[in-house]
């Protein structure tokens, strides 16, 4: 299995206007990678993966998930084609606990129609049953349990964070998007959450991940991707990327440290 | 818990900003109190209540007071119908007489047209009404908020205007009279006292269906996409599906509450459906408690009582209205039975947790 090509970018272009946001970035992400996108502020990467997840159509190019092409589809169909994804300015369904917003994720995976649910059929109560035994999983997994009836909204941010992750696990997906997870959060709860996140790696889920936090993906991905005023300016392992004269100009250019050097 | 942690935060300032937390705090006390009592002993509270509403016209013994039982009840089929559209699923209709109006029109019509019995008839006007949901829902589909808010008002008026128009059918300015009121097992259900019945009968089935509709997947669609609509479609929620099912069920129980109000009236004109009709029931809404399920239905009995009192000053009774709703605005957004900590309770800014290093935000929307 390894080595098939599960999400396949070509030359994908975004333009706001005369603002070239994204401009011919291809990537190519595998069958169980942890594929790391890293860029300064501004390189496109949330762009990117708006595109990937089918919230923007892309000016040019075009996406393959697993081998079909996915643009002009929409993120609810692309959803459950078992792509799954978090965002950078975390999106929770504030007003309803934890546990009803694993419930939501669950969306596809059950079939209960109004008419069911009227008449409480089999149908419902075994849905219901399959969906609060596993978000009840789904929770322990996290380590979230004992915020199963807290509104999202009220939790800590790192808490929201991880909420938000296991929302999209629990859409059984194949590839899970992350846009900046440890954004906020302090050492420790980022240490928890890239152990987490290589174990669910493990299990067999392939993550793309956007990080500013150097170290975080050059110490979990296996392929990186460096965006830059839109355009991919590197590719390859952490050590090809680290090397890579184009990175260290946009990043020290930055001021931002590398991590792990020095 | 939780919110109360948060609230400490909130009234530090001034000794004004104390006082009016102190008012807001009343009301979690008393409406909060209720609820954690009747969670608790839900099935004999239920059947009590029930009991109590079928000998209710036995205890009033007046026609008058089972009037006004008789439109508390059928408001908050309405109320509650607009509630699962403007409360659970966060679109904003203000134009639900228009849906009222389909379902009265169309009992009426089929009634003294083709003399088909009442029963059936519920059933299909609340069919029309919701075919007419999803044609509305159609275009505002991309629409939100105010934008939405907008197309429903017109859309209301259309219908009206075209009641008033459409002679042949409609009975023009003339109305629709001597609509026959309908029979149960032989006996004719003509005056309040046993209306109410029917009245009763289909609050009660309303509450119930909707009750667990909500509950279930097809609800919790509705109320991710009142939450946030980018997040529900990452999920995989057909957002657009969801919004014009949302939209036919609140029609087809308008349609329905218009269905038995034709009949029990006896005369229906366009003139019982104006804005004002829609905004009135939007006031229900409000002042019950959107996004939940009884609020719609305290709403209906405050506001049909003030309608009472004040009927002696029916010009003024607007200005009353006005009153309790700003009223209710700042002491309970969430409307009276409202959760604590809903939704609508308070300011997003007073709610949103600190953000540390907050990243920025640009390019999800
Ligand atoms: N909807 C939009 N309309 C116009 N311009 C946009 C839009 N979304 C993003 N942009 C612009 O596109 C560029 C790329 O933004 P994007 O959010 O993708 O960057 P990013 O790499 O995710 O940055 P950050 O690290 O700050 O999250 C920015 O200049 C941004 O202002
Ligand atoms: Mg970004």
């Amino acid at each position: 299995m390894m080595g098939e090509v599960i999400l396949e970018a070509k030359e994908i272009c975004k333009y706001f206007g005369g603002l070239k946001a994204v401009e011919k970035v291809d990537m190519q992400v595998e069958k169980g990678d942890i594929f790391g996108i890293i860029g300064p502020n501004g390189a496109g990467k949330t762009t990117f993966f708006n595109i990937c997840s089918g919230i923007y159509q892309p000016t040019s190019g075009d996406i393959l998930f697993n081998g079909e092409s996915i643009i002009n589809q929409r993120p609810e169909h692309i959803a459950k084609k078992g792509m799954a994804r978090t965002f950078q300015n975390i999106k929770l369904f504030k007003n309803m606990s934890v546990l009803e917003n694993i419930k939501i994720g669950f969306h596809n995976r059950t079939k209960t129609t109004m008419f069911d649910a009227i008449i409480r059929n089999k149908k419902y109560r075994v849905d219901e049953e399959v969906i609060v035994r596993e978000g009840i999983a789904i929770l322990e997994k996290v380590g979230l349990s004992e915020y199963r009836d807290t509104l999202a909204g009220n939790m800590a941010y790192g808490l929201q964070r991880r909420v938000e992750i296991a929302r999209a696990l629990a859409l059984d997906p194949q590839i899970i998007l992350l846009d900046e997870p440890a954004a906020g959060m302090n050492p420790m709860e980022t240490h928890a959450l890239m152990t987490f996140i290589q174990n669910i790696n493990k299990e067999g889920y392939t993550i793309v991940v956007i990080e500013h936090d150097m170290k975080f993906i050059m110490s979990m991905a296996n392929k990186v991707l460096v965006l830059n005023f839109g355009q991919k300016i590197a590719e390859g392992t952490p050590e090809q990327v680290k090397q890579d004269e184009e990175v260290i100009v946009a990043y020290f250019g930055k001021g931002l440290d590398l991590g792990g050097g020095h | 818990m939780r919110t109360d942690e948060m609230r400490n935060d909130i009234p530090k300032t001034s000794f004004w900003r104390r006082q009016m937390s102190g008012v807001r705090d009343f009301g979690k006390g008393i409406f909060d109190k209720i609820k954690a009592i009747y969670e608790k002993r839900k099935l004999q509270i239920n059947l009590i209540i029930i009991l109590l509403l079928l000998v209710f016209p036995y205890l009033a013994r007046s026609n008058y007071i089972m009037g006004i039982a008789c439109r508390m009840l059928m408001y908050s089929v309405l109320a509650g119908s607009l509630n699962v559209i403007n409360g659970y699923s966060g679109q904003f209709n203000i134009g639900h007489a228009g849906f009222f109006l389909i379902g009265a029109y169309t009992e009426a019509i089929f009634a003294t047209q083709f003399g088909i019995s009442f029963w059936p008839l519920l059933a299909v006007s609340g069919a029309f009404a919701a075919i007419v949901g999803f044609l509305i829902s159609l275009p505002t589909l991309r629409l939100r908020g105010i934008y939405l808010a907008i197309v429903t008002l017109g859309f209301s008026e259309i219908l009206r205007v075209i009641a008033l128009n459409w002679s042949s059918v409609t009975g023009g300015a003339m109305g629709i009279k001597s609509i026959p009121s309908p029979t149960f097992f032989g006996m004719t259900i003509s005056n309040s006292s046993n209306y109410y019945y029917i009245f009763l009968f289909i609050a009660i089935l309303f509450l119930a269906v909707t009750g667990r509709v909500l509950k279930s997947r097809v609800g919790r669609a509705w109320i991710s996409i009142r939450e946030d609509e980018a997040a529900a479609r990452s999920l995989g929620v057909e957002t657009r599906f969801y919004k014009s099912i949302n939209f036919m069920y609140g029609a087809f129980w308008a349609g329905v509450a218009g269905a038995a109000f034709a009949p029990y009236y006896r005369f229906i004109a366009s003139d019982m459906f104006t804005l004002d009709e829609g905004f009135n029931i939007l006031s229900m809404v409000i002042i019950g408690g959107q996004g939940t399920l009884v609020g719609p239905l305290v709403g209906s009995i405050i506001v049909n009582l003030i309608t009472e009192v004040f009927r002696f000053a029916a010009r003024y009774r607007m200005v009353v209205y006005a009153t309790l709703i700003i009223v209710m605005m700042w002491w309970r957004p969430q409307g009276l039975v409202g959760a604590y900590d809903s939704v609508f309770a308070i300011k997003k800014s007073q709610r949103k947790p600190v953000r540390m290093a907050s990243a920025k935000e640009a390019g999800e929307e």
